[in-house]
């Protein structure tokens, strides 16, 4: 007999139904109603009005039923807490049950019922249980500790419930001890500032002895310590290797990840550390005869262990042979290894596969295949030509995507490899016709033009201005008849340098271009150190820092691979509390010299010297320093700049009519009467060789965090997202498509931009309280909560300050006029959900006011007095 | 970290049975799931993880349906993507088959192993023998009393109970050693590894342990009985069942463990030792447009002549236009198999060192397709027993229990093919 006849009676009438089934006497047929209830939950219908009726089910005998019965107060207790209330007895009473799995099974739904009231009777139980002499009951209660913390943080820290579990660590079954370190983690991941999780040497020991048992959540945890010198690192290692025999993927990843992050540590040339090196390869080749999906997730690791230390598989190139079953996504990842794993020595191989795989029919593989033969030409030098004959053997082919492709791959061979390869234009000429993507045919014009210019000084003066006058008329084009801001953008840049000093123009378009590298296609270098840091998370398998995408992951220090300090001692640290060196100064990280170069590339990097700063980590790249800058400041300084806002004296500092320009389309859809902070330069020019960034917040309706920014001579070509509301002090990696003024391609970087960051962006919408709700919270809150602030110089009257405040989503509850004096009741919310309460005094005449704030959380209060300062004196 | 809640779809993407394990993600946000994978798939992005804002869907298909996960952490996506394998493993142990009928008719017990298997998002017990024990198909009366107690999964071994008993104590030991092999269309081979795993059937009493000595090459030259007349074999990568200490064969290579009662894979290994392709296969798919397609296939029996390779199946490729087919072959039988386009040539038994032919003819239609057609390498299967590629030997089994009973181990070794592909030109 199956079960699926309880799907088949959900007809109207059912609840009566089942309610009276619910209450019947016998303990047979409430049995079954208890399985339809649960079977209409399954087909996603509301059944919350029989809770009453299930919870009288409660008390019995049956551990099926029992079940049933906890599985539908997990549903609908956190709706009808009131309800939930009820079932607190049996809880606390089957959390004493002699049999186990209904103490377990107590245990594990009362972490789940989500209410707060429960929550204060599960703590006396749970203390019991975790005391348990069954390891069943145990593990579900050291579980159960997250699950507790989850809802009631404080009660979980005052009540030294962490304590008990670092005692489980030490516990004699490797399920506890999982279950206790994965508890741990997760507590110490969601309070990323409290040092909760405190890997001294003494709980490292005990992690590394309950090493085989809780794997993956150990390992973990293990990778977040620093080690004091190499011997530790050593010893960890040591401990760690031979789990890379474990048959789990994903314990194998956590190995992986351990080792990657230690291997730092350990002086090169060691013996032991090449050995390490030698280990870690068998195992990633392994991972390759998983499931799909598991492979996915593995080369995406693979990937990032690569581009981090390429000599690790650098003899495995074979098992990245794409198969004809692979799903599509499989295959483009083993290109993509494929590409970083090309050398000299393997390259005709690797060219023989790239060819056969552009006479597949995938579409998308086929252009991806095209795109690495363009990348083995510029990564391996040596082979550059073998590579440029197999792209024009694929032209051959006349497949039209494929043509497009390596049209579009030639023109970055170009780049790489002027003068070379020039022969070769005649035959992209032939194709000319057939190319009708934007990328294509944008390559074309590019390879072609560029040709042109080559031979630009040698032409004389008049060809030279009919090419300008040429480019002028584009311009006019562009600014006048397009529709696209970007275009007009940079349209209205160019006419402004050539109306400016044609000499100048000149120069910048006959600059030298920064040759393109293989480089390029990397992970910027403390992006990858840091995604090397989560292996086997989605952050490696998005290749996105986990911030990027993570909710509410503010504050949550970013990590990076430790750095070798040879033997000396320098104490124990968390890696964590290492990070936040630059917080304090915003600047730009910059990746790698030619990167940045690049990303400027083309026409505007002149030749001109600029000072060295040799406090930031750049290569040779000379932008705009002298150049732009200068220029555009000698022409275009618009008075009106206020000079506060350059705090830097130097003449590069400079916020340039093309800025103004720019911020025009940029500061769109901004909340009408909100208080913008004026933009300030977080990157003086001076110290970033000319690339200056200055830009403010704003917040806008639904959005949350909108960054405005403008780079001298950059433009974003897309506007600059950050979906996640930010918090002060928090910094975020922010991934910008920007573009050049001379380039005719895009170039991506990630920009680190670490900024201190105004409160009052913070408050969100929706932030008005009910007025029962605002009286009772602020009986709630105690006194000694309460802080009191002079706003001074306020010349605004009462109706005025609320408006005021209402743009910036501080909303008036009530106004109360006592003895003359105005008193407005006032509440917001903070992003990150926090009230607060205010209460503003206003006497007409005085221009002094009184704020009174009330808040559970009074260390953000002080934030919010200079918010409210500002937004009433701006 | 893990996962925030673990649903089971049908190929519509409706939710058959779900459970909500952390609480911090909307359930109803799997509604997102499916148009994304179709916009995905459209996209020719399709990757087995999607994100919908802040919530991420790790996913797998299984037969008709989907397992998702979803999370809005930075969840540890191999450890879920491998919980969703074990998840469908137990599953299918459980009801023989996974699919929408089968959880429609055991509900119950569906949410019970969920329950089982994750709790808040971290896996717990993912090993069906043991949840076998206290999850049952049959409704059980509760016996009061501690008795009633899952005595596995309170044992510091827990992957064995105690108080098994056998009348005759036995270990089957299976090696078996799959083939993969790549090779383009010119004929030369890119890849050729070989993978083996060594599996067990175990019928002792007690808490035996084991120990199991194989003609490993490291393990000889640390005993020093390299260079004697005994053949050793390099294991490149072994990976082996959580009951094996794995400290102890990273120190001295010892293969000794507690295992557990009954079926179980104990170890695997890899070799990338490029060996001779076991079955060689020549062939000429010629295709004259509009009017037919011809194809000659050579296979060759390049292993020992005293081995037979049984079961033997070669499919060759054909355009999927392609109709009335002839076939001649010098043994074995040929047939046309339409809904996967391809020829199989079968062969039940293919002596080493022989050479068979066959040759198919197919009819093409006057009006070609339009759309390009990929081109599928030969794929062959086959089974060749009493042999390894490798070499490996299974050298000793040692069970010792301390109420000292004699076991008996019996080993069985066997040669398959894995991915075996051979691509046309």
């Amino acid at each position: 007999m199956t079960d699926s006849k309880y799907f088949t009676t959900n007809k109207k009438a059912e609840i009566f139904e089942l309610k009276a089934e619910l209450n019947n006497e016998k303990k047979e047929k409430r049995k079954e109603a208890v399985k339809k209830v649960i079977a209409v939950i399954t087909v996603g219908k509301d059944v919350s009005s029989v809770f009453p009726d299930i919870v009288n089910c409660m008390q019995t005998d049956n551990l099926k039923l029992k079940k049933l019965v906890y599985l539908y107060l997990m549903n609908y207790a956190k709706s009808q807490p009131d309800m939930a209330i009820i079932a607190v007895n049996s809880f606390v009473k089957d959390c004493e049950d002699p049999n186990l799995l209904i103490q377990a099974l107590a245990v594990r739904t009362m972490g789940c019922i989500w209410v707060d009231k429960i929550t204060e009777y599960l703590s006396e139980p749970l203390l019991k249980c975790l005391e348990d002499e069954h390891p069943y009951v145990r593990k579900t209660a050291a579980v159960c500790v997250a699950k507790l913390h989850d809802i009631n943080a404080q009660m979980v820290e005052d009540q030294g419930f962490l304590d008990y579990l670092w005692g489980l660590i030490a516990d004699s079954n490797p399920m506890v001890v999982a279950n206790a370190v994965a508890a741990l983690s997760e507590i110490s991941e969601s309070h990323p500032n409290s040092n909760l999780l405190n890997l001294n040497t003494q709980n490292i020991n005990k992690l590394r002895t309950a090493l085989n048992k809780g794997q993956i959540f150990m390992l973990d945890c293990l990778s977040n310590y620093n080690p004091k010198n190499d011997r530790k690192a050593q010893s960890i290692c040591e401990r760690v290797t031979p789990q890379l025999s474990h048959a789990n993927s994903a314990v194998v990843l956590s190995v992986v990840k351990v080792l990657m992050k230690f291997l730092e540590l350990l002086p090169k040339d060691s013996d032991y550390y090449n050995m390490l090196l030698k280990k870690l390869a068998p195992p990633l080749v392994t991972l390759m005869s998983g499931e799909s999906e598991v492979q996915y997730a593995s080369l995406r690791n693979i990937n990032l262990i690569v581009q981090k230390r390429p000599e690790i598989l650098k003899q495995e190139i074979k098992v990245f042979f794409v198969k004809y079953n692979d799903p599509i996504y499989v295959k483009l990842e083993k290109l993509d290894i494929r590409i970083h794993l090309a050398s000299q020595a393997n390259i005709a191989q690797v060219l023989a596969e790239l060819k056969e795989y552009a006479t597949e029919v995938n579409v998308d593989f086929v252009r991806k295949a095209v795109w690495a033969t363009g990348r083995c030409a510029i990564k391996v030098e040596q082979s550059a030509e073998h590579c440029v004959s197999t792209l024009l053997d694929l032209i051959k082919t006349k497949v039209n995507y494929v043509v497009q492709e390596v049209i579009a791959v030639i023109r970055d061979i170009f780049r790489k490899y002027s003068n070379k390869y020039e022969s070769i234009i005649a035959t992209l000429c032939e194709n000319l016709d057939s190319l009708d993507e934007p990328d294509a045919r944008s390559a074309m014009i590019w390879i072609l033009l560029e040709s042109f210019l080559e031979g630009f000084h040698d032409e004389n003066t008049q060809e030279q201005l009919t090419l300008l006058t040429l480019v002028q008329q584009m311009l006019t084009l562009a600014t006048q008849d397009s529709d696209n801001p970007d275009l007009r953008e940079r349209g209205y840049t160019y006419w402004a340098l050539l109306s400016a000093d044609p000499v100048t123009a000149k120069e910048v378009v006959l600059s030298e271009k920064p040759l393109i590298s293989q480089e390029t296609e990397l992970i910027e270098p403390t992006a990858l150190e840091e995604l090397i840091c989560h292996i086997g998370s989605l952050a490696s398998v998005y290749h996105k820092p986990s911030n990027a995408f993570v909710e509410g992951s503010h504050g949550i220090h970013r990590k990076h691979l430790p750095i070798h300090h040879g033997s000396t001692d320098a104490g124990d640290s968390p890696v964590g509390t290492t990070t936040a060196t630059n917080l304090e100064q915003p600047q730009v990280i910059p990746s790698q010299g030619d990167l940045l170069g690049s990303l400027l590339n083309l026409d505007l990097s002149l030749p001109i010297n600029v000072p060295q700063v040799s406090s930031m980590q750049m290569g040779a790249v000379d932008l705009l320093g002298g150049g732009l800058d200068s220029l555009v400041g000698q022409s275009f300084i618009p008075s009106s700049v206020p000079a506060t806002f350059a705090p830097s004296p130097t003449p590069a500092v400079v916020r340039s009519g093309l800025n103004d320009l720019f911020e025009l389309s940029t500061g769109i859809g901004m909340a009408p009467g909100g208080y913008v902070a004026p933009k300030a330069v977080w990157l003086p020019a001076v110290k970033a060789k000319g690339l200056e960034i200055s830009g403010t917040f704003t917040h806008r309706q639904g959005v949350g965090w909108i960054l405005e920014s403008s780079l001298t001579g950059v433009i974003p070509s897309t506007p600059l997202a950050i979906h996640t509301p930010l918090m002060p002090n928090q910094s975020i990696d922010v991934s910008l498509s920007l573009n050049t003024l001379g380039g005719c391609e895009k170039q991506y970087r990630c920009l680190l931009l670490q900024l201190p960051q105004p409160t009052q962006c913070a408050f969100v919408e929706g932030g008005k309280m009910e007025h029962q709700v605002f009286l009772a919270t602020w009986k709630n809150i105690p006194n000694e909560n309460e802080l009191q602030f002079q706003i001074k110089e306020c010349h605004l009257n009462a109706d005025t300050v609320s408006s005021e405040l209402q743009n910036n989503n501080v909303y008036t509850i009530a106004k109360r006029n006592v003895e003359g004096r105005d008193i407005l009741y006032q509440s917001l919310k903070l992003t990150n959900g926090i009230w607060i309460l205010a209460e503003l005094r206003v006497q007409p005449g005085n221009p002094n006011y009184t704020l009174s704030r009330k808040c559970r959380a009074p260390e953000v209060s002080q934030y919010i007095y200079q918010v409210h300062n500002s937004i009433l004196k701006n | 970290m893990s996962a925030s809640a673990v649903f089971i779809l049908d190929v519509k993407g409706k939710p058959l049975i779900s459970r909500n394990y952390k609480g911090d993600v909307a359930m109803s946000k799997i509604e997102h799931f499916m148009p994304l994978l179709v916009q995905r798939e459209e996209e020719g992005t399709l990757a087995p993880l999607l994100s919908h804002g802040q919530v991420h869907f790790l996913w797998i298909k299984h037969s008709n349906l989907y397992l998702v996960a979803t999370t809005s952490k930075n969840a540890n996506a191999s450890l879920v993507y491998s919980f969703l394998y074990k998840t469908i493993e137990v599953f299918c142990e459980y009801f023989k088959e996974l699919e929408e009928e089968s959880i429609r008719d055991n509900f119950v017990i569906v949410y019970e192993l969920l329950d089982e298997l994750m709790d808040f998002g971290f896996p717990q017990t993912t090993d069906s023998k043991i949840l076998q024990e206290y999850i049952t198909q049959q409704s059980n009366k509760l016996e009061t009393g501690k008795s009633r107690v899952p005595p596995t999964v309170t044992n510091a071994v827990s992957w064995r109970s105690e108080g098994i008993k056998y009348k005759k104590n036995e270990v089957f030991i299976d090696v078996i050693e799959s083939v993969n092999l790549l090779v383009n269309a010119n004929g030369s081979v890119l890849l050729s590894e070989i993978v083996g795993t060594i599996k067990l059937k175990v019928f002792l009493s007690g808490m035996p342990e084991l120990r199991l000595g194989l003609n490993d090459r490291v393990l000889f030259e640390l005993t020093g009985l390299s260079g004697s007349k005994n053949k050793s074999v390099e294991l490149e990568d072994v990976k082996f069942h959580q009951c094996v200490r794995l400290s102890r064969f990273d120190n001295d290579r010892t293969i000794s463990f507690i295992p557990p009662d009954g079926d179980f894979e104990l170890m695997s290994y890899r070799l990338s030792t490029q060996v001779k392709p076991l079955i060689w296969i020549e062939s000429v798919i010629e295709k004259f447009s509009h009017s037919r397609v011809e194809i000659m296939v050579k296979a060759k029996g390049q292993f020992k002549k005293q081995s037979v390779a049984n079961g033997v199946e070669i499919s060759v490729p054909v355009p999927s236009d392609a109709d009335s087919p002839r076939f001649k072959t010098s043994v074995g039988s040929a047939k046309y198999v339409p809904e996967r386009n391809v020829v199989i040539w079968s062969i039940k038994s293919f002596p080493g060192g022989k050479e068979y032919l066959m040759r198919a003819h197919f009819g093409l239609p006057s009006v070609e397709k339009e759309e390009v057609e990929g081109r599928p390498p030969i794929g062959v299967k086959f089974e060749i027993p009493y042999f390894t590629v490798s070499g490996i030997q299974v050298r000793y089994m040692k069970i010792i229990e301390k109420s000292g009973y004699q076991a008996l181990p019996w080993v069985r070794y066997i040669t398959q093919s894995g991915d075996y592909q051979l691509r046309t030109s």
